[in-house]
């Protein structure tokens, strides 16, 4: 048996044709045990304010695309569940360090230009055509990667990475996690094309190590180990370059 | 009727980020407790100049570090130290590359754990060695 309660949930508001800054409303949302925080959002839009606009698609954590800020945290919202908050109230705001749009909806141009800068794609040595067969991998090599082609680009490591905040510049977590996902694939050749992304001002050295990024990751990505271990990437191909003749190359 | 501005966008300020989660009031934390652990290097620092200006001289180093203020300065290096190796191999996994034992990847908190076994055994180790070797 399901007992419905009343929670409040207070949202950030944000018109762009009409408001300068943002402001908050509360609503008195009835729910059940099994209701997520996107469930609660539905509820608002549905039933007591047809203006309220916030992305969703999968319900699962696997799209991406209901993250935002639930009491300061970010969290995919059909991830998060009502109850977890309640009798206290949940404060939703949009995903923090990018510009919003309207109420919960942000702009996440800047992290598509970052993904498309780091390549996100096999560049194998030699293509091979059908005829000659697929690309061969051991699990070890496999598992090399895996954990970083999880990330469903849902922007949370973004929201949780001050140093993006402070510097839209920074490559930040997701983009380099893709980018090591490639690296780090044996069926891929294009490192050296990658490295200059690594190598420069925004790229892995703008990265301080706070790990907010791991802890918030609703798919155990570690972002901040990606970056990290390019860090060792990044010193090797500084030092190795007055080592190799012709700069490595 | 003028045209709505739909390029309006609202980016929230920066200030006081780290204050707004305790995550980063803990990362904070880490990055100052470093200013402590120079202090006290340029303490130690200061110690053997004192050294090298004969005896007299090194015991009025060693009179002012029994002074009060001394101590507590101290107390709080060692407390900042302490917290410093902590964040330092909590985040030490994240630094490594995936090491495979026997075909299985170690786990993040066995790599946590060994770190922090090795740094209490050998500080013990130095701390028997100094105050075995007093005269």
């Amino acid at each position: 048996m399901t007992t419905t309660r009343i929670i409040e949930i207070e949202c950030q508001r944000f018109n762009p044709q009409t408001d300068s800054e943002p402001h908050f409303q509360s609503y008195q949302v009835p729910f059940s045990e099994e209701m997520s925080v996107l469930q609660g959002l539905q509820y608002i839009k549905d039933h007591l304010d047809g203006s309220l606009t916030f992305r969703w698609s999968c319900r699962m954590a696997i799209c991406g695309s209901c993250g935002s800020m639930v009491n300061g945290v970010p969290q995919l919202s059909c991830h998060t569940f009502l109850r977890d908050y309640f009798p206290d109230k949940v404060r939703i705001e949009p995903l923090n360090h990018f510009p919003v749009l309207r109420d919960l909806a942000i702009d996440q141009t800047d992290f598509l230009a970052k993904l498309e800068s780091v390549k996100p794609y096999l560049i194998p040595d030699t293509e091979k055509t059908p005829a000659q067969g697929t690309y061969l991998q051991t699990p070890q090599q496999m598992d090399e990667y895996y954990q970083y082609s999880e990330c469903i680009n849902c922007l949370l490591c973004y929201a949780a990475c001050p140093q993006y905040g402070l510097n839209k510049e920074f490559t930040g977590p997701a983009a380099l996690a893709l980018l090591h996902r490639y690296n780090a694939d044996s069926r891929d050749a294009g490192s050296a094309e990658r490295m200059e992304v690594i190598n420069g001002e925004n790229g892995v050295w703008g990265c301080t190590l706070v790990s907010y990024c791991s802890e918030v990751c609703p798919k155990g990505v570690d972002p901040a180990r990606a970056i990290n271990q390019n860090k060792i990437n990044s010193t090797k191909d500084y030092f190795l370059r007055f080592l190799q003749p012709r700069g490595g190359k | 009727m003028p045209a709505p501005n739909l390029l309006n966008r609202y980016t929230r300020p920066m200030e006081g980020w780290w204050r707004r989660n305790p995550f980063y009031l803990w990362y904070m934390l880490r990055e100052a407790s470093c200013v402590f652990i120079i202090a006290y290097a340029l303490v130690l620092l200061c110690g053997l100049y004192r050294l090298s200006q004969g005896e007299a001289a090194f015991n009025g180093w060693l009179a002012a570090l029994a002074t009060p203020r001394s101590i507590a300065f101290h107390g709080i290096t060692a407390m900042m130290v302490l917290y410093h190796a902590w964040t330092w191999f909590k985040v030490m996994p994240k630094t490594l590359p995936f090491i495979h034992i026997g075909g299985k990847r170690m786990p993040d908190a066995a790599i946590v754990t060994s770190g922090l076994a090795a740094a209490v055994v050998l500080s013990a180790l130095l701390f028997v060695l100094v105050w075995s070797g007093r005269s």
